[in-house]
């Protein structure tokens, strides 16, 4: 500020002086309008996204009930439930989590732990920032193009577990090597005097300290799955499925089935997505509540998530 | 090996016990190798498979009709394939999203960066990354059957599908991962430059507006930047509240489909494999692609040229 380099003597010391109480006030007022403009700011996007969240959950939460989640979707809205749409969440979802977790765990070891520093460590680098970026409907396509068509894997649970897995393999990557990063060297460096080979140092002693964090990146990664609805439209899921894909147990030898690996499907975005378009309010009504179910999971898998992240965070501060 | 004594190199190696772990080290090694590696075949295969797919139809349809025509309708007895409706839609939502997610956006990561207690703080991050976890579908929802028909009432002309609201409820739908990237940008700014610019007299928004933000200016960029591709590239909001009938419209009140949005229109039909419809999704995927990706390199590009400075 100008004021403060023109301390002179005399009567112009006194004005100065004046000058510069008179900016520190503006400077405070204008603090003080900048830190209630932040809060402000806050409280309009978070009051907007509340009603939102509010107002659904006031239209959907009366709809949900045993009938709700146990009828298949039918033509008439009072008698349409989310059977076939939660099962089918469920199960792609367990392809997803068994492919992109080991897959992504695998990838960002190698990447903290084995790459060497080079052209080929920075190409995968890069590729994995670039595929974190890639829309959700491109995988989508690329699943069309590779699984459905040139595979010839149909529209089943297993192709859309396949492109699931692929759209949050960088999500877990990523946690893994933000995981494995922050644990000590010493630990390492301990289990390789002891005459650890590398593989027996990540099993015994990386990964089971890196786990917590590995749980938090897979949980967000399939949160953000369960809600991933344009990947699964472009592949072709119906949206009218009144069965159910064969269960995976059975009580017959061998007691495990695939079958439902190749079985048609649907989901719960998309059983929303389908009631949404529909013109019929009673329809609507089904959509928030089959919302209500969706936000109800991946919230609170991010809240397990987040929950996991805090008790690493103060175990590592004792 | 006897249960007592614990056993010598040579009997390790006698036994074969040695070997198998080094087997197993292989192995294990070759697998994380390929596991990494996977990237690099899946970017590989995106590009192919578009390129592959929507070969056929840049060979019948030339470049400049694509870029450049204004009329988009392919299923037409005289089908006409300007892709300009589609892309006009998209950017316009995008930019809305962004005329939400700039001034918002920035606010909120000046505050929760500069001005916020560690104990706001604590709670507002991990608030926002629930957020972001908010099902795109159930957005979609929110745009169709309540923020449209709340501002109905206030904008005059405003039809049941526009793109006014998707593009507001997009802005809202990335500004939690807008304003956690730029903020991790402004936390990265050495304290030094805090602490020597308090010490010239600055006062906190001065220490903001002066200092963090010209410091943070690269990583912010690529906060927008990447916020920007997320919009483009943001597909069921707009499948449900925009529309999905092609209008070349500068008028936000009207709907209008977008790339997405017109992916999502033609999977939901059926496609027979291998007709020009079906290749038309992947042509319009391809821009899509080529868009995300250029605004996903100058972000990636940006925010490393940010790590370098500090």
């Amino acid at each position: 500020m100008s004021v403060t380099t023109q301390g002179s003597l005399g009567n112009a010391a006194v004005k100065t002086d004046q000058a510069a109480y008179a900016a520190i006030a503006r400077a405070k007022r204008r603090d003080i309008i900048f830190s209630v403009g932040g809060l402000v700011v806050m409280a309009i996007a978070m009051t907007l996204l509340l009603t939102l969240i509010g107002d659904l959950v006031v239209r959907g939460l009366g709809r949900i009930d045993y009938d709700f989640l146990t009828n298949f979707p039918s033509r008439k809205a009072e008698r349409a439930g989310i059977l076939s749409a939660w099962v089918g969440s469920l199960l792609v979802m367990l392809v997803t989590a068994l492919l992109a977790i080991p897959i992504g765990v695998a990838a960002g070891l190698y990447l903290e732990e084995y790459a060497r520093k080079g052209w080929l460590a920075n190409l995968i680098e890069i590729n994995v920032a670039n595929l974190a970026g890639v829309p959700s409907i491109i995988y989508g396509l690329l699943a069309v193009g590779m699984f459905v068509y040139g595979m010839n894997l149909g529209k089943t649970v297993l192709v859309a577990g396949m492109t699931l897995a692929l759209l949050i393999l960088p999500i877990v990557i990523v946690s893994t090597r933000e995981a494995v990063r922050a644990i000590p060297k010493i630990i390492k460096e301990g289990a390789y005097g002891l005459g650890a080979d590398q593989w027996q140092v990540m099993w015994n002693y990386i990964l089971p300290a890196a786990r917590p964090g590995i749980l938090t990146g897979a949980i967000v990664g399939l949160s953000r799955a369960i809600g991933e609805t344009a990947p699964i439209i472009t592949i072709g899921a119906l949206t009218f499925i009144a069965f159910l894909p064969p269960a995976p147990i059975t009580g017959e030898f061998p007691f495990i089935n695939f079958d439902w690996l190749n079985a048609p499907f649907t989901v719960l975005p998309i059983q929303m997505f389908n009631w949404v378009s529909r013109p019929q309010a009673d329809f609507h009504t089904n959509a928030a509540a089959t919302g209500v179910v969706l936000m109800a999971l991946t919230l609170s898998l991010n809240g397990v998530a987040i929950w996991i992240r805090y008790r690493l965070r103060k175990g590592s501060r004792n | 090996m006897t249960n007592s004594a614990i056993p010598t190199g040579s009997e390790l190696i006698k036994s074969g016990f040695v070997k198998r772990r080094r087997m197993i080290a292989g192995i294990m090694r070759v697998f994380l190798f390929l596991s990494a590696a996977l990237s690099i075949f899946v970017t590989t295969a995106i590009v192919y498979i578009l390129l592959r797919d929507s070969w056929p139809f840049f060979m019948q349809i030339p470049l400049t009709d694509f870029l450049f025509g204004t009329m988009w309708t392919p299923v037409f007895a005289d089908p006409q394939f300007g892709v300009l409706p589609l892309l006009l839609a998209t950017l316009q939502t995008a930019g809305l999203a962004m005329l939400i997610a700039i001034p918002f956006g920035l606010t909120m990561a000046i505050y929760l960066s500069e001005y916020a207690k560690p104990a706001v703080r604590e709670v507002i991050k991990p608030a926002l990354e629930m957020l972001e976890a908010v099902p795109t579908v159930v957005y979609g929802y929110f745009a169709l059957l309540v923020m449209t028909p709340f501002l109905q009432q206030f904008v005059p002309g405003l039809k049941g599908i526009n793109l006014l609201v998707p593009g507001i409820i997009l802005g809202i739908m990335i500004l939690p991962y807008v304003v956690s990237v730029s903020e991790d940008a402004m936390r990265a700014v050495p304290n030094g430059l805090r602490e020597g610019a308090y010490a010239l007299g600055m006062a906190k928004w001065q220490v903001a507006v002066k200092v963090v933000i010209p410091g943070a200016f690269s990583g912010i960029t690529a906060a927008f930047i990447l916020g920007m591709s997320r919009a483009v590239g943001e597909t069921m909001v707009l499948a449900i509240a925009a529309g999905q009938n092609p209008n070349l419209t500068w008028d936000p009140r009207e709907g209008a489909a977008t790339i997405t949005a017109y992916i999502v229109q033609m999977s939901l039909g059926d496609v027979a494999h291998g007709s020009l419809a079906y290749q038309t999704i992947f042509a319009v995927g391809l821009l899509l692609f080529l868009i995300t990706l250029f605004f996903n390199v100058v972000g990636f590009y940006l925010r490393r040229k940010f790590r370098e400075v500090y």
